[in-house]
This record gives structure tokens, sequence and C-alpha cells, in this order.
């Protein structure tokens, strides 16, 4: 999206103590990256807590900069998910200004898409949606011939498929 | 030590250190380490602390013991501007990987982030410059805190680790076990990894079908006690070795399979050597920009080869051929069975011829010179001191007329290139190892950054011999504005300065004047036979004299400038690299 450069998706497995998002940020954006995404949630242990990083900018260098990344004493491990074959899913909630002039038509390609209606006025609609981020990019378009008024994305959570850990 | 004494967290800290075999605390006391400070009265122990004048000349006293001895010191100073102003210090460590322990004092916990007298967030200014840090949130978290400080700082790729203490946490009870359990899932040392046979295998083949390999050695070497297998070894396959500046000293420079330092100002004939050979073996030397001038034109003919303990190093400046991942000890033992005598003789032919034709030199008629004098005192201490220096021309000068043959006696500000190290750190250094000969070499300019520090060593009669190699400008910088600004002296005339021998006396310390070449060996011999304390040697050297060889920061190798270019010869292009 940014450049064209693809957007690398990190699962970034941490212990749960004061400064570890400050320090993986600082190790990011000392050498320009920049990151366009980053969900933090505590892990099933408690001590522990999973981030979901999506980081654009130069391909090469980013070897490196993952390895910086498990180098910090509170990283315990950092893992490239960009090229696997993981479960990736967004939510984001979209509200849009439309009256009864066009409000069966947007309800129309929400329903296409699987969204949810959470909110409803005479003026305006919020959807929610849940899915992979391209799911969410074509709905923002379809969109686009009503105004919209704003859009909130959580970012993106991935998991890895079958039985291994992520 | 009984587990649940009553004491309170100052306590709890000085009990942690003594455990640790601290054996000195560089500091400056304040208002948010009072608690720690009575501790130091309270809580006998045999921890000796030591006042300094400026809270950076603790950081560097603390970076020149570490040095000097491997072991770690501790800093400690008080909150907000005490913290701040040993952040350099704390940079200076980092950057060369030397352990530390830095405890700064913060403000009451229910105060901070709230702009309290003397606040400052320390914790989050110095991230970038620790290898780990932490703000103490409950007195009895400091046992646990301060064990796992010490084995990340010491350990692995050493480096500083920082606490900050709120003061209500030093002040307070603290009832938990002193020899509490380290929780650092997420730290690997890399000292006991495996080192990885395919690795090793294909490192030994490579050596096998080498014609004209080369060692580069780091100052990982030293930080892994690898001196000696390292000797062992290159004396059983009679391979070459070169060293960076932090290097020197893991290989004796004396010996003669050795080419001294490289880079910038390295020895011409171990640059010429890293553009000729056909394989080159890095054992722990992270491939700095000062050794590499082009990176992209670095070794480009030769097969290289990368061992580190930081997997982090691996590919960040140069991609290897081969690497292996380990301690540099445990990798050199894993090597060596797997190698014999290599067929370098045509080799070292070849690099003895460049040794004798492009030697470091210096003219000894004319003006006094740096070298001159630096040669002096290298002949005069049969080359046993521990040299210390601070940053620009004299440095690269000690590196060059001071040879260095053991381990931890050649201390420099490298990574970092921090003016004002010096000093402190040679008092660092001699408190670390009171029987040796310590040497201080500064400029003019880094000397009077922390010259303060002549009270501490006059106060504690070191005897450190404090060479401040004068010439009234910041030369390093003068040297680059003659080659290629056209000699514009921009900032760098010191006018102004003071008579360092009168400064020298007004603390009680011994001074000499040099001036002349003819009384280089009088008064380099009275120095060293002084024995009362430290004494300040002032040199007035000749005031544009410039270091040689030289490779343009961001030029090729192949671009090193072995002597001054002739007057009226072909303008230098500026150089493109950093600094």
């Amino acid at each position: 999206m940014i450049n064209n450069k693809t957007i690398h998706t990190l699962s970034v497995y941490v212990s749960n103590k004061p400064g570890v998002l400050a320090r993986i940020a600082q190790t990011f954006s000392r050498r320009g990256y920049n990151i366009e995404s980053l969900v933090v949630s505590t892990a099933i242990d408690g001590h522990f807590s999973r981030m979901t990083i999506g980081v654009s900018g130069a391909e090469e260098g980013l070897d490196q900069i993952i390895k910086q990344v498990a180098k910090l004493i509170d990283v315990l491990h950092c893992t490239d998910h960009t090229f696997d074959d993981a479960v990736v899913k967004e939510m984001g909630l979209i509200k849009i200004a439309v009256g009864s002039d066009g409000r069966g038509e947007a309800l129309q390609i929400a329903e296409h898409f699987g969204c949810k209606t959470v909110d409803l006025t005479d003026e305006s609609i919020m959807v929610q949606v849940i899915g992979d981020p391209d799911k969410i990019d074509a709905l923002m378009g379809m969109l686009q011939k009503f105004r919209i008024i704003e859009i909130v994305r959580t970012g993106k959570v991935l998991m890895s498929r079958g039985a291994e850990i992520t | 030590m009984s587990d649940k004494m009553s004491m309170d967290g100052g306590q709890a800290i000085i009990k942690c250190l003594e455990a640790q075999g601290v054996e000195y605390i560089f500091g400056y006391s304040g208002g948010s380490v009072i608690p720690i400070f009575d501790a130091m009265i309270t809580t006998p122990s045999n921890i000796k602390f030591v006042l300094v004048r400026h809270e950076q000349g603790a950081a560097h006293m603390a970076d020149g013991y570490a040095r000097a001895t491997g072991k770690p010191a501790v800093v400690l100073v008080t909150s907000g501007p005490g913290a701040t102003n040993v952040i350099t210090g704390i940079m200076t460590a980092h950057m060369d990987s030397v352990p530390m322990i830095c405890l700064t004092g913060q403000s009451v916990s229910w105060m901070i982030g709230k702009d309290a007298f003397q606040e400052a967030d320390i914790f989050d200014i110095t991230m970038p410059v620790v290898k780990h840090s932490y703000l103490v949130k409950a007195s009895n978290e400091l046992p646990r805190i301060i064990r796992e400080a010490f084995h990340i700082a010491t350990t692995g790729r050493p480096g500083p680790v920082l606490i900050d203490i709120p003061k209500d946490m030093s002040a307070g009870p603290m009832t938990a076990d002193l020899s509490a359990e380290m929780e650092i899932p997420g730290y690997n040392t890399h000292e006991d990894d495996e080192i990885n046979a395919e690795h090793i295998a294909a490192i030994a083949e490579a050596l096998s079908k080498a014609q004209k390999p080369l060692f580069l050695i780091g100052h990982g070497v030293m930080i892994s006690g690898a001196q000696d297998a390292l000797r062992a070894l290159v004396e059983k396959i009679q391979v070459p070795v070169t060293t960076t500046l932090l290097g020197k000293g893991a290989f004796p420079e004396t010996h003669e399979l050795s080419l001294g330092w490289l880079g910038m100002h390295g020895s011409a004939y171990a640059n010429k050597a890293i553009c000729d050979c056909d394989l080159l073996v890095n054992i722990g030397s992270r491939f700095d920009d000062r050794i590499l001038g082009d990176p992209a034109q670095f070794c480009k003919q030769a097969t290289i080869v990368h061992i580190d303990i930081d997997p982090s190093e691996i590919g960040k400046m140069i991609q290897p051929d081969i690497h292996c991942i380990g301690d540099a000890l445990n990798v050199i033992n894993a090597l060596e069975p797997h190698v014999g005598l290599l067929n370098t003789g045509e080799w070292l032919k070849k690099l003895d011829g460049w040794k004798q034709k492009y030697p470091f030199k210096f003219k000894r008629q004319g003006g006094l010179k740096m070298q001159h004098v630096i040669d002096e005192f290298y002949k005069l201490s049969d080359g046993k001191a521990i040299v210390v220096t601070d940053v620009g021309q004299h440095q690269m000068w000690a590196g060059q007329f001071y040879k260095t043959d053991k381990t931890n006696n050649f201390l420099s500000s490298g990574g970092a290139g921090t003016m004002g190290f010096g000093l402190p750190a040679a008092i660092g250094a001699q408190f670390g190892r009171p029987d040796d000969l310590v040497i201080c070499f500064s400029g003019d300019g880094g000397f009077q950054m922390t010259l303060f520090e002549l009270a501490t060593a006059a106060l504690y009669k070191l005897p450190i011999k404090i060479v401040v190699l004068n010439n009234h400008y910041l030369g390093m910088v003068r040297q680059w504005q003659e080659l290629f600004y056209d000699d514009r002296k921009s900032g760098v005339d010191l006018e102004g300065n003071p008579d360092f021998v009168k400064l020298a006396e007004a603390y009680g310390i011994k001074g000499f004047n040099l001036r002349r070449p003819g009384d280089v060996k009088r008064i380099v011999k009275a120095a060293l036979d002084y024995n009362e304390g430290p004494c300040l040697i002032n040199c007035e050297v000749e005031k544009t004299d410039n270091v040689f060889p030289m490779i343009p920061a961001g030029k090729p190798i192949e671009a090193m400038i072995i002597e001054a270019p002739k007057a009226g010869s072909k303008k230098l292009e500026k150089p493109t690299g950093s600094t």
C-alpha cells in the first residue's frame, strides 16, 4: 500500500514487562521502518503477550531488524509470517453518511460482505466487517460512492494453521 | 546471607551488589539516592565508593575499570540531571560492548510523570543505548532485578544495564529473598549454543583451499577470553592476523604473524592484505564502517567468514559467504581439530614485503611530534602499560606507535568516539589494576572535556601518566579541513587553552612541560619514574601534523592515502562516508 512495498506481518511473543513495546517500536523507527498496524494482547499465560505487527519499509534490512527485535531481552521470538499460509483477520468499523435515498444499496453492499449493521440513524449507518485486510479494503472501495465519515480498523491478527504454535 | 532480615531497599541493594562481587561504585550523590548512600554506611561491605566530580566521569571510570579487568563496575547517580549526565558514558559502553551497571535515583514513585523536582524519564531516554533497563516498581523486586542486570550485562555480548530506582523503593522495606530467581525467558546469551558442525566444516574447507587467508580479529575475542586459543590456532596453521582498534592485544602485535590493526588509520599492510586476501575470517568484529571504507567494495575478491556471538551482526554490514554463531572460544576450539598447517609461505612473504615497505613512520626532526612522545613511552615502558586514549589524532597515533601484546591493555572509545573518555577511563583502569602502569594519552580538546577528574586522580594518588598531546587544535577535524575543505579552518582553534602544568599543580598534581624533541627521552623517563601520584605531561606538539595512512570515509580501501600528499598535488574529493 505504502510505496508499493509489501507490508510484512510479524508475530512477536514477549514477556509482559514495562517498556517492551517502546523497545520494539524504537527498533523499527530507528531504521526507517513504519509500523502500519499493531495489535497487542495477553497470551494464555498472563506473563506473556502476543504482538502482531504490520510493518513496511525496505525489503533488504528487514531480516536484520527481525534479528534485532529477537535480541531484545524481553522478546522470546519474532517471526515473519508474511509468506506463510496463516490465518490473518482484521475487524473494521465504517460509518457512512446515508439517508433514506441510498440506504437500501448501502445495506445490500454491507450484506454482501457479511457485515453487521451496528448503528443506524436517519443520516448514517455504521457497519462492522471482519475478514482479511483485502476484504476490508474492497468493502471500503465499494462504499466510496457514499460519503465515508470515518473508518477504524483494528489492525490484523494472525495465527498459524494446524497444531503448530504461531 | 540470612533470607529475610529486616532491611530497606538501599541496604538490599548494597547486599546484592556485594554478592555480585562488586569492588567499586563510581558515583555522585543527590536527593533521590540518599537512602542508597546511607546504606553504604549502615550496611558494612567490601565495596569501595569513589566520589567523582561529574557523573559522566563516573560512567567512563566504570567503563575503564570494566575494559581493564573484564569485570563490571557500578555507577550510582541521582535522578534528573545526575542521570542524564551519564548518558554519554552509557552510550560509549554500549557501542563497545562493555559491561556496566548504572543505578539512577528517581523521584518517589507517586510523583513520576508529574514533573517532580529532578525528575527525568531516564528509563525511556536511555532505551536505545542500553542492553537492557529496569524501572523498579516494588522494593521486593530489587534482588531479582540486580541479579538479572549483572547476568545480562556480563554474558553473551556484554553491555550496559540501567536500573532506575524511585526513592521510595530504596527507602522502603524490602522483605524478599536476597537470592531471588531470575525471570528472563527471552534472553539467550548464545554462549553455550552448540557450534554448528556444518558451518565449522565449511570454514575448515575454505581455509584448506585458501592461498591467501587472513584473520580479522575483533574485541569479541578478548571478551570471550579466546586469545590463547586464537594464538595456538594461528601458529598451528600459519595464518596472518589483523585486528580492529578495539581488538588490539587480542593477538600480540609484535608477533611475526601480526599485521597490526586495520582501517581508516590502520597499517597500510593490513589494509593492503584486506584488498589482496582470498579468504577473510572475521572473529568477533562487527565490520565497523571505520574498517570497511565503502561496504559495497569491501573485500570483494575474497570468501568472507563471519563468526560472532550476536546473530544480528551477521549480514548487518557485510553478507558473509559462511557464518557461525557462537562464543569465539567455543568456535575456535571447534575449528581447531579440523585445520592443519596451511601453505601460506608465499603469502606471508608478500605481506612481509609490505611491512618493510610501508611501516608507520614519522620525522624526528623539526617540531615535536605526538608520535615521538608515544613511541618513547612505548620504548621506556617496555610496551607493558595499559594505554588509555581519548579521541582524535593522538588516538590513532597511540594505536600505531604503542604496540599492544596483551588483552585489555589498550582502552579506547572506538564505536562512540567519545571525547573526554580518556582521563576518567584511565582512572577506572588504575583502580581495577592498581599494580599496572597506566598511561593516558589525550589531546588538548578531549582532555578539557573531563579534566575535573584530575581531582579524583589526585585524591586517590593514582600514579597515572596523563599525557596531554597539545596542538592547540581539534586536530582530526582540522586535518579533514586541510585535506578536503581547502584548509578552511572552522571551529577547530582551541585558543584560550589554560597552562596545563599550572592547572595540574592547582590540583596538587606534578606537571612537566615538554617542548623540544631533544627532551623527549629525559622527560618521559622522569614522568615514568615519578611515583607520588599522578603526573601530567603537557607536550607542545607540532600544530598541523596529519595522520597517515588514511582511507577517506566511504571510499574503498584501495583509495588509501599512505603518505602525506605532496604540496601542489591533486585536490582530494570530499569523503562521502560518515564522519
